[in-house]
């Protein structure tokens, strides 16, 4: 062998792997094959140790048109049109630049989107961070939230949703995940193909320096102290460029002359030149002098890895060369042939025509190493498991527990969050941010599409296979509390270092539970992400698999908002409580503890608590729905008053009638597939025949009405707060931890 | 009616723009691309929200170099009614069709959420529907909307009624609580001396539909409608021609 160790060890390679490299090619690999082995090989690229766990997610179905393996999963929404979308993440870089590890995972996100033909109208993200009091993680949050507005808001697309939750494992270690959904007609999707020997292969967009190189091997190892050396391996993003990058592509693409098209993310153009020549079964051969550079005396090597940002490859129709150029023209893009499709299926590199590197396709994509590393159930599960109220001692009085539930910053309003992004641009936006799912009309049609991205890391951590299955249930619940059919789904699954046993049994437990869930729902996985190797120090962050689900709402007047409506409504519970808090937000606010089981979950029930949800939506029946998640039905009830100057009369001994039950877990319980909804007094004998006969749980919790929140427990009032004193605790608690900061300094 | 919506590289609110004209108002609208010498036949034109050119330098100040600014120019010269929304209010002042310039929000950050502003003239093309005194709710989206004028010229904007939109509360009261974003005498909107070209800060465009939160837009489309049609704005891109060939 004529590779050192220590080079290899810099590619991030195993010794074995460099051996695979040498059968592959029957021969030692030059420098820039090594390096083109190494990021498609990476765990980023390659899910080397989550391909066969992933596999067994379901993916079909009748209205699926693009499941995985492509840019973005796409499912019919009716009208000849499809959904196209997918959730990413951008962790890594986002906690060595905040600001631009964010925005550049924005412009990622969209152009996967735009690459399938769709224009993109939403974007949710899903943010985990460490506590607000650690100034660092301030700093962070700030310069995260920051970067997804700079971005966002300069290209014109809505961030209409998302959540934010935070927890001490990921205070060197943030999750940024950011979702994108767009619309394109059936016909007008279009993939990452190259084929058609002799076709030209053109390079659009930024010019390519030396930003990014092997960012997606930076994303496959744990961070140390010494990751604020990587800081050159994240990009810088032009938000601008890729509006023009945007525009210019969806016009090309209507012209029929494009045989397909690809982003270059992660792994820049070596990822997009191999993986459009795997899927095509073709070979693609490029000159990378052809390639517009930034920086002078860049190495093959160089222009094959970086990761700059707003960059396009294509493969145009032979003939149709002219055309494509004019349209990049008017928007002041140079489209530039840098190579050509061949028959041969190997990815050929030249430098001003003399060949550098010369791979076969499939060798970098379908034949990369697959693992099936050892798995072992952590020790500390069992131990999580125990929860002994007893020895936390007396609880303290509900109000109170109340009132910090309500300003702990993963329940309070993140107004200080989607204040910075513009969630209205585009006309569509029917929810605004903080209420639940994001729902956006279709315009042209009488549809609107919900979406929601759910994840409680607590219950993954205490359960993985039973926190996936909740995660899944949240998600398609907060759809179809809007009125929204779940219809598929994206996931986003971040966890440790699965090189550990521990960390790998964690991630296909919740796969597992993640494609049951799914399976029982009847929601397909059309794509997404993994992201490993999320750990500062040997400590890993929550295992934290996000699920991002799309629902259609048939008829945009009929969508559900969680706010009550009017006075003497009658507000009813759909679901069971049980008495439970294993990995409750009250758990962790009041006692900061991550313990007991997660809540149980009736994958039928939940079902049939989606049923009944459309029915009364689209019936009109339902008038405000709100599930019950972080800070269970004390903090539900309270959420539906919030902005609506409507107090509630509430009491809830109905659903603490088994005996035993404690008035915080009846209070701050978080029992799985429960809703709060209102109804016209008059209707409400309605809404509970049509639970009856889903075989639903459903009481009568109270009226809406006054100006406080007033919560009984058999005559006793435990909880009874004016209406303006919850919503300023709720509503001002995250921007209090900056005045505090500010106030210190 | 034909509003003509102008597309700078970076217009994001373009879309919207058209929309509200075309499909809300049924009237018929045209975007216009930058590099383009004509604003064929247009009645109205609207220099829609975005970020022109990324706004990297200054908000505004390249786009006012796009060749399709010097038939704006002729456009509101010869009387023309134009609007300005956000980065389109941004591109006027650049480009010298209104008075001052935009800082950065007091907050030091984007802000995205419904205002409410008192209509405080009505003879302008754009307002002429309203009451005089009006509050209308209309969401803002910007970084850099707070504006700013050398005294004097504050002055000189109160004294010829220039000052047509201030934030204020749901009384009318331009208040600092109302103000989002430390504008300067609490101004939103302004118009041009001659009173046809408006720049706004809020979005109209985006409160023109109950579903959307507020429909308090309209009337800024509905007054113009009704100023052209009635002929109180000349017919101006014919006006600019006369006086073209004039010279």
């Amino acid at each position: 062998m004529t590779v050192a160790a220590d080079v290899l060890d810099r590619h991030g390679l195993t010794l074995d792997e460099y051996q695979r490299i040498v059968e592959a090619l029957k021969r030692e690999p030059t420098m820039t094959e090594l390096g083109i082995f190494s990021v498609m090989w990476s765990e980023h690229c390659s899910y080397k140790s989550s391909r066969v766990h992933l596999k067994t997610l379901p993916t079909a179905g009748p209205r699926v048109l693009q499941g995985p393996g492509e840019n973005a999963g796409a499912v019919d929404i009716g009208d000849g049109l499809a959904a196209v979308f997918k959730i990413e993440s951008h962790n890594h870089p986002s906690f060595i630049e905040p600001y631009q590890g964010a925005a550049t995972g924005v412009g990622g996100i969209i152009r996967d989107i735009f690459t399938m033909g769709a224009r993109p109208i939403a974007l949710l993200n899903s943010l985990r961070f460490g506590p607000l009091q650690d100034a660092l993680v301030r700093r962070t949050f700030s310069g995260v939230v920051a970067g997804i507005a700079g971005y966002g808001n300069s290209i014109g697309i809505p961030t209409v949703g998302g959540e934010v939750a935070f927890d001490e494992s990921y205070t060197g270690n943030p999750l940024v995940n950011v979702f994108c959904l767009g619309i394109a007609a059936h016909d007008d999707i279009i993939k990452g193909v190259a084929s058609g020997a002799g076709n030209p292969v053109y390079y659009v967009g930024a010019k390519t320096g030396r930003d990014g190189i092997h960012g997606a091997t930076m994303a496959s190892a744990e961070f140390d102290d010494k990751s604020a050396e990587k800081r050159p391996a994240v990009q810088v993003g032009d938000p601008f460029m890729e509006k023009l990058l945007l525009e210019a592509c969806l016009e090309v693409m209507k012209t029929d002359a494009l045989v397909g098209i690809q982003d270059m993310g992660a792994a820049g153009l070596t990822c997009s030149t191999c993986e459009m020549g795997s899927r095509g079964g073709a070979g693609v051969d490029v000159d990378v002098s052809l390639v517009p550079q930034r920086e002078t005396g860049m190495t093959p090597y160089e222009i094959m890895l970086s990761e700059s940002q707003e960059r396009m490859l294509m493969v145009v129709k032979r003939g149709r060369e002219a055309e494509v150029e004019r349209i990049f023209e008017k928007w002041d893009l140079h489209a530039v042939r840098v190579g050509e499709v061949t028959t041969d299926g190997k990815l050929r590199v030249r430098n001003r025509g003399e060949v550098v590197a010369e791979i076969p396709n499939r060798a970098l994509t379908d034949d990369a190493p697959v693992y099936r590393r050892a798995m072992v159930e952590p020790a500390y599960i069992k131990e999580a498991q125990q929860l002994s109220l007893a020895a936390l001692g007396k609880p303290v009085a509900a109000d109170e527990a109340f009132a910090r539930l309500l300003a702990a910053p993963t329940i309070a309003s993140k107004r200080w969050v989607y204040r910075q992004y513009d969630h209205m641009v585009r006309t569509n936006t029917l929810v605004m941010p903080g209420m639940g799912a994001g729902v956006v009309r279709v315009k042209g049609t009488r549809r609107a599409l919900a979406m929601s991205v759910d994840c409680n890391g607590r219950f993954v951590y205490l359960d993985p296979y039973a926190g996936a299955q909740l995660a899944v249930a949240e998600a398609a619940r907060n759809v179809a509390c809007a009125g929204g059919r779940p219809i598929g789904a994206t996931n986003c699954l971040n966890f440790g270092n699965p090189e550990k046993p521990e960390i790998m049994w964690q991630f296909a437990r919740a796969v597992e539970g993640m494609g049951a869930a799914c399976r029982a729902l009847d929601i397909p996985i059309t794509g997404g992400n993994v992201s490993l190797y999320n750990e500062t120090d040997g400590r890993a962050v929550l295992p934290t698999p996000v699920l991002g689900v799309v629902g259609v709402i048939d008829d945009a007047d009929c969508v559900v908002q969680r706010g009550f409506r009017d006075e003497g409504d009658a507000i009813v519970l759909l679901g069971e409580s049980l008495d439970e808090l294993g990995g409750s937000e009250y758990l962790k606010t009041l006692h900061g503890i991550i313990r007991g089981v997660p809540p149980v979950l009736d994958l039928h029930r939940e079902a049939a608590l989606h049923e009944v949800l459309l029915e009364g939506a689209a019936s009109g029946l339902i008038r405000s729905a709100q599930d019950c998640s972080e800070g269970g039905l004390a903090i539900t009830i309270a959420e539906c008053c919030i902005g609506t100057g409507l107090g509630a009369r509430t009491d809830v001994s109905a659903v603490a009638s088994a005996a035993g039950f404690s008035d915080v877990a009846t209070l701050f319980g978080e029992s799985a597939s429960r809703v709060v909804v209102s109804v016209a007094a008059q209707r409400e004998a309605e809404l509970l025949a049509m639970a009856a006969s889903a075989h639903l749980p459903a009481r009568r919790l109270g009226a809406v009405g006054g100006k406080r929140v007033q919560i009984a427990i058999e005559g006793r009032m435990v909880i009874d707060q004016p209406l303006g004193e919850v919503e300023r605790t709720w509503g001002t608690a995250i921007e209090r931890y900056f005045e505090r900061a500010k106030a210190l300094a | 009616m034909k509003f003509a919506v102008v597309v700078f590289p970076g217009s994001n609110c373009d879309h919207d723009a058209y929309y509200a004209a075309e499909h809300v108002l049924g009237q018929q609208a045209e975007f216009i691309w930058h590099k383009d010498a004509s604003l064929k036949g247009a009645d109205v034109v609207i220099l829609p929200g975005g970020f022109a050119y990324g706004d990297y330098l200054r908000t505004g100040a390249i786009a006012r170099f796009s060749p399709i600014m010097a038939e704006v120019k002729k456009f509101a010269d010869a009387g023309g009614p134009v609007l300005g929304v956000c980065n389109g209010f941004q591109v006027l002042l650049e480009a010298g069709l209104l008075p001052g310039a935009m800082l950065r929000n007091r907050s030091v950050k984007f802000q995205c959420e419904q205002v409410l502003v008192k209509v405080e003239q009505t003879d302008t093309p754009f307002t002429s529907a309203c009451r005089p005194g009006q509050v209308l709710k209309m969401p803002i989206a910007h970084g850099e909307g707070n504006y700013y004028a050398e005294p004097e010229v504050i002055a000189r904007l109160d004294r010829n009624r220039q000052i047509v939109f201030r934030y204020t509360n749901a009384q009318g009261i331009p208040t600092d609580e109302s103000n989002p974003n430390g504008s300067l005498a609490n101004i939103a909107g302004l118009c041009n001396e001659q009173r046809n070209v408006v720049g706004l800060m809020p979005h109209p465009e985006r409160a023109c539909e109950m579903a959307l939160g507020s429909v308090d837009g309209l009337i800024l489309f509905e007054s113009v409608i009704k100023s052209v049609s009635q002929g109180a704005v000349s017919n101006a891109e014919a006006s600019a021609k006369a006086v073209a060939v004039a010279r």
